[in-house]
């Protein structure tokens, strides 16, 4: 190689790329261009999608939020004043009303806003690892291994979801770690099944073989070479997962098993807000709304990561 | 030469042989699946909790007490041994007794699961009703004004909370407006005139010519099941929707339109007819998903059935009775998520083919 390169005539003059073209370009020069360059292409078909923009926002400003809740929440989320804030209506003072222990609700959606991003982070770092290792160590080994992790998986895959974890944690006993728990160990089969395709389609390919032949152990070549390729399409099947992710925890909250009082909970916060619905209902709506929104923005994010790191299956 | 017609029916042979085979395979899958479905329910209620045993007895029991027992429960065998008494006896259909009601479990769910079934049936006809033809149209006019709102009617249907959507339909349309019934199956007042023969409300009401009974449930039955359907709905449409996309890009859409045929001809009688066999896997799941929800939809509109049954056994920690529903619901889940499997391989010849 180095003989080639006191042959060939000095490069001549670059002429000065935009960042633009730089990015664009066909012949990246360094690893770290090429990156870029495909995260470029990648997120101009992103931005393109304008639903996708607003989820983004939202979920941007759910992190935000619960970053910051110690900065923007008005009031205290656990502690009200029962003498004279007792389920107001909407107010100057109180943007969304009191609930019946006189706290702020806007506060507690704010606060609620972290224990929301808390369920979801657990549970996708707990399933989406186990679902990778499951669907990459099946795909890569085959035989009885495959067989056995497959049928396995099939099996949790028919299980009803919300109805195991209820039962989950009413073994464990509620609380929102339990109720983490019950939701990953029940959403981790597709995860597994998506690895195992990603695995499949390229065990056999060329790079794998070559691996294989400078001698890296199987371990590393799962590890190295074919997780990082099952990346996108599982981050794309957790984002859509999300929102039923947070269903499901709000659902167990209603029903008195996630997240205890006097944690604000949105669904937790519903559920007290039930007694209230006749005449203070908006006790219970405000929460139900932020729901809608979170889930709504990981929806849309979804959807629109999945047309931008996977055209084959967008447009459907 | 005679090899010739010898190969002849050959193909019919081998077509019954492998048919005979997928069915044995079929069989393997739900008897593992259903075994697993019994290990975590097993694991759930004997290998979680501390001691079942002072479960029952409470912690004051004196020690004779506790070991005898332990003894009758069977907790001194290896866990093997009873998890094969357990596997035995939910097979014969025996939950043990619910702390909370003094019954069986199983005469419980007899009496409450079909209300949670007719509930289910009827959100999901509607969102079948409604669903498909929504579908089919949106694939056709794709990126019209209906395309959008399926678009959203799926967005939103993917990201509400059921059971808040629940309520605010209670406080709209039964305490605002009082267009509908409220909370039950069936208002006070006919406790006593009206009798339940199958537990399926309608049914009954029907075969009894009670039509004031009929109304009212009909009213009780309108928003729980209205609010299923549109889950359903959602679902439904948004993969008619696609199934319909994909078929219309096919090359015999192409030959139909060359023939001549009319386009109401090629989309409903073509393309549908083809898109049919995953959907009809597409309802049965949607199906399932129902009755699944009931545990959130059935809290909400108090709606005794199954649903409300777990929940009301939870807050009272009756686990026979969460975990004998657990079961019963998980059966009916894996059984129509294994027979649509079923159902899609049998009707659909392209899943053959190998």
């Amino acid at each position: 190689m180095s003989v080639m390169g006191n042959t060939t005539p000095p490069p001549l003059a670059e002429p000065q790329l935009s960042r633009r073209e730089w990015l664009l370009s066909d012949r990246p020069t360094s690893r770290t261009q090429a990156k870029l360059g495909r995260a470029y292409v990648a997120w101009r078909r992103f931005a393109e999608n304008r639903l996708a923009l607003i989820g983004l926002i939202i979920i941007l400003a759910l992190v935000l939020v619960a970053i910051s809740a110690d900065l923007l929440a008005p009031y205290s989320p656990t502690i009200g004043n029962l003498a004279t804030a007792r389920l107001l209506p909407p107010s100057w003072e109180h943007w969304l009303g009191t609930d019946d222990q006189g706290r702020d609700i806007l506060s507690r959606l704010i606060y609620g806003s972290r224990l929301t991003l808390y369920v979801v982070v657990l549970v996708a770092i707990i399933a989406a690892p186990i679902g990778l290792l499951i669907g990459t160590v099946s795909g890569y080994a085959g035989g009885w291994v495959d067989a056995v992790l497959m049928r396995i998986t099939d099996i949790f895959l028919a299980f009803p979801k919300l109805v195991l974890a209820l039962a989950l944690v009413a073994a464990l006993g509620p609380g929102i770690e339990n109720a983490v728990i019950a939701i990953a160990v029940t959403s981790w089969p597709p995860y597994a099944r998506i690895a195992r395709a990603e695995t499949m389609q390229v065990r056999n390919s060329d790079y794998i073989s070559a691996v294989r032949l400078m001698g890296a152990s199987p371990i590393r070549i799962v590890l190295r070479h074919i997780m990082p390729l099952c990346m996108s399409s599982l981050i794309v099947r957790v984002t859509l997962d999300m929102a039923g992710i947070i269903l499901t925890a709000a659902g167990l909250g209603f029903l008195g098993l996630g997240a205890q009082p006097p944690l604000p909970e949105w669904g937790a916060m519903i559920a007290s807000g039930r007694r209230f619905i006749l005449d203070q209902w908006w006790v219970a709506a405000a929460p139900g709304v932020a729901i809608l929104l979170v889930s709504l923005g990981f929806n849309l994010l979804g959807d629109g990561l999945r047309d931008a790191l996977d055209p084959r299956s967008s447009g459907q | 030469m005679s090899v010739v017609s010898d190969t002849q029916p050959a193909p019919r042979r081998r077509r019954a042989r492998s048919l005979v085979k997928s069915l044995l395979g079929f069989l393997v899958v739900v008897i593992v699946t259903y075994l697993g479905l019994l290990a975590v329910t097993f694991f759930i209620g004997r290998v979680i909790p501390i001691d079942p045993v002072l479960a029952v007895v409470g912690d004051r029991a004196p020690a004779n007490v506790v070991e005898r027992t332990r003894q009758e429960l069977g907790f001194n065998e290896p866990l093997t041994t009873q998890f094969v008494i357990y596997v035995q006896k939910a097979l014969s259909g025996d939950f043990g007794r619910s702390v909370l009601t003094t019954n069986p479990v199983m005469t419980d769910i007899k009496r409450v699961f079909p209300a949670t079934i007719e509930l289910a049936t009827l959100g999901t006809l509607i969102g079948a009703i409604l669903g498909i033809p929504l579908g089919v149209l949106a694939a056709v006019r794709r990126g019209g004004w209906l395309d959008q709102i399926v678009r959203i009617i799926g967005l939103i249907g993917y990201s509400v909370p059921i059971f808040w959507l629940g309520l605010l339909a209670l406080l709209i349309f039964y305490a605002r407006l009082q267009w509908v019934g409220g909370p039950g199956r069936i208002d006070v007042v006919y406790e006593y005139t009206f009798t339940p023969i199958t537990g399926f409300y309608l049914l009954d009401s029907i075969i009894q010519r009670d039509w004031s009974a009929f109304g009212n449930i009909i009213s009780h039955l309108a928003l729980p099941s209205l609010l299923l359907g549109y889950f359903s709905l959602a679902y439904i449409s948004r993969m008619t929707r696609s199934f319909m996309l994909n078929e219309l890009s096919q090359e015999y859409i192409v030959a139909a339109r060359a023939k001549g045929l009319s386009e109401r001809r090629i989309i409903w009688r073509h393309a549908l007819r083809n898109a049919a066999v995953p959907l009809v896997t597409v309802i049965a799941l949607s199906y399932a998903g129902l009755l699944e929800g009931s545990v959130l939809t059935e809290t909400v509109f108090a709606w005794p059935g199954l649903g409300l049954y777990i929940t009301n056994s939870l807050q009272n920690a009756d686990m026979n009775a969460v975990l004998g529903g657990t079961i019963v619901i998980g059966s009916v889940f894996i059984a129509i998520n294994l027979l649509s499997d079923l159902l899609y391989r049998l009707l659909d010849p392209r899943t053959r083919a190998r």
